[in-house]
């Protein structure tokens, strides 16, 4: 229970209420903040109330992946750009930023490792990189993951967080929707499972494609997981939304997902499916 | 060069960019002006202009819808009705019947004509028990090897607080999915707004078609310029830059084939339109129907996996 708390608000004509910039330790929930090394050592939830904090790709994939065990692929894939697109700044110009500010040549990570000791092929994305936006580069590297796992019969661990299609690539980012639904069809046939970790946000062109289609699906607790998100349909239908809309709790309540499963808690439940499907 | 010579250079093109031989009805049709004049297009490099063009005619109040297409194309026309869960999506109708004395299952979007209609229909976006309707009408046609004919019509699906709780983007998902599994020719055609996963959800198609004045996109010219600019207001900048119409969709890589629309669009002559697109279904269908259903899976799984442009 929280303490009791006496709430103000003052409701400006004009003035539009600025979000406040918090630092990017600081729990956007409770206000706790943390340095760097606690979050990490903490898998980046708040010790105080459970919050999940966004987590890197590279963070991911060294926490699931037995010490040494991951060998990137596909690593020089990058976006490219069909449309010399340009909104308020040049497309290239913002891949390039993304890389500079993330490490990431795109915004999933793909590769071969184990956990503990099981075979798995590992395609894990990372928000940071233009709000994990699926483009052309994003929808091979999938497909490429999907690859590998059938070439060599492992299973696919697949861990989404996207805004959804990437608008710069215009009809293109479309189509990665059936592109990467083909591939992940493969596995499908072949009986090699394949199993999705959904963290927040996914939303758009990729719940709409292969995130929803893992043979167990799992979310992380306060994931944000819809077609539409929340503003949209807002602004949209005028429709009064209910308080944990398109939430992972909604998500498990209506049938969409298997279970939820905080992040101290993922890597033994990954290890036991994988023990189940071995 | 001769105009001959001009208009095989011209054809050769426009091949080597769709790898197809032809623009569809075209050929069957032996309309060389109409050829001529869409080859004229794209060697033009469509304009601003004429890409807002195609926009403002995709969206037409007048512009034939699905059913409109039904009626004049398939016989014996009998409608499916309800998902056997929850309900009856009117945003996407779904039925069999018989083109050109086949049997086909047909799916579509459906807008209204006139605001009762639209309401009922919601504006041709479906809620996923539509998407969920499409796939049992798919299941059917694999059952009996009846051909799929998708019609896209759609500014996307739902955008609402029952449609993401009843599963949007999970249905949308396994629409595709199932389209990638089926064993029977499938062929779709974008007849007025192809928008975002809504449209893609019945397009994954043995060959998908556009017809000549309608758009392909991401997400509705208005919608992503609210993304992009923060202003809607800047829809014809957006479409201009994502360049949603045939000709670009073409090249891209994106369909297979463009139908011809009457002079001045679909909306002029409902019936010669109807006609225009059963003559580019039926080839598309006679180019398929040969090919053992393992083989078309196969290349339709082949077709999309080759879609995207990168580094």
């Amino acid at each position: 229970m929280s303490e009791p708390r006496f709430e103000v608000q003052v409701e400006h004509r004009h003035a539009p209420v600025q979000a406040e910039a918090k630092h990017p330790n600081t729990c956007p929930k409770c206000g706790s903040h943390y340095r760097d090394d606690e979050l990490a050592a903490a898998l980046w939830v708040c010790g105080q109330c459970a919050h999940h904090f966004p987590m890197g790709a590279r963070a991911r994939i060294e926490w699931y992946a037995d010490a040494g065990s991951f060998q990137e692929e596909a690593a020089d894939v990058r976006s490219d750009d069909p449309l010399d697109f340009f909104d308020l700044k040049p497309y290239a110009e913002r891949l390039s930023e993304a890389e500079l500010n993330t490490g990431l040549g795109e915004a999933i990570l793909i590769g071969q490792a184990t956990l503990d000791g099981h075979p798995v092929e590992l395609a894990v994305m990372d928000f940071a990189f233009m709000g994990g936006s699926m483009g052309s580069a994003v929808g091979e590297k999938f497909s490429r993951a999907c690859d590998s796992a059938l070439e060599r019969g492992v299973p696919l661990l697949s861990v989404t967080s996207s805004g959804g299609a990437r608008m710069q690539e215009g009809i293109l980012s479309l189509m990665q929707m059936p592109k990467t639904v083909c591939a992940i069809e493969e596995l499908h046939d072949a009986s090699l499972p394949v199993f999705t970790v959904l963290t927040h946000p996914t939303t758009g062109g990729l719940l709409a494609s292969y995130a929803s289609l893992g043979d167990v699906t799992i979310a992380e607790p306060g994931a944000l997981i819809a077609f539409t998100g929340p503003r949209v349909v807002q602004q949209t239908t005028k429709e009064k939304l209910p308080d944990d809309f398109a939430l992972a709790e909604q998500n498990l309540r209506f049938g969409h997902v298997d279970a939820i499963v905080p992040r101290p808690e993922q890597r033994p439940y990954l290890s036991r499916l994988l023990r189940v499907f071995a | 060069m001769t105009d001959r010579d001009h208009e095989a250079s011209l054809r050769q093109r426009l091949s080597g960019l769709s790898r197809l031989p032809l623009l569809r009805g075209a050929r069957l049709n032996g309309e060389a002006h109409r050829l001529e004049k869409q080859l004229e297009r794209l060697r033009k490099d469509t304009s601003d202009e004429a890409i807002w063009r195609s926009v403002e005619l995709a969206r037409h109040p007048d512009r034939p819808y699905t059913l409109d297409y039904v009626e004049r194309m398939i016989d014996d026309w009998v409608e499916l009705h309800g998902d056997r869960g929850r309900a009856d999506d009117g945003a996407l109708v779904t039925g069999i019947g018989k083109l050109d004395g086949r049997a086909v299952a047909l799916v579509g979007h459906q807008k209204g004509r006139d605001i009762k209609e639209r309401l009922d229909r919601q504006f041709g976006m479906p809620y996923p028990e539509g998407y969920v309707k499409a796939m049992r009408v798919m299941e059917l046609a694999n059952r009996f090897g009846f051909p799929v004919i998708s019609l896209v019509d759609t500014p996307g699906a739902y955008p609402g607080v029952a449609a993401e709780q009843h599963g949007q983007g999970g249905a949308i998902a396994r629409s595709q999915a199932l389209m990638a599994r089926l064993t029977v020719p499938t062929v779709a055609c974008v007849i007025g707004e192809g928008s975002s996963g809504g449209a893609v959800a019945i397009a994954v198609s043995d060959r998908v078609l556009m017809q000549e004045n309608a758009v392909y996109t991401v997400i509705t010219p208005e919608g992503a310029a609210a993304i992009l600019w923060r202003d809607a207001g800047e829809a014809r900048k957006a479409a201009a830059a994502w360049k949603p119409d045939a000709m670009h969709c073409l090249e891209m890589g994106v369909i297979d084939g463009v139908v011809p629309e009457p002079d001045e669009g679909a909306q002029k002559d409902h019936d010669e339109a109807a006609r225009l697109l059963k003559t580019a279904l039926v080839e598309a269908l006679e180019e398929l129907e040969d090919t053992p259903g393992e083989e078309l899976r196969r290349r339709r799984r082949a077709k999309f996996r080759g879609m995207g442009v990168y580094a």
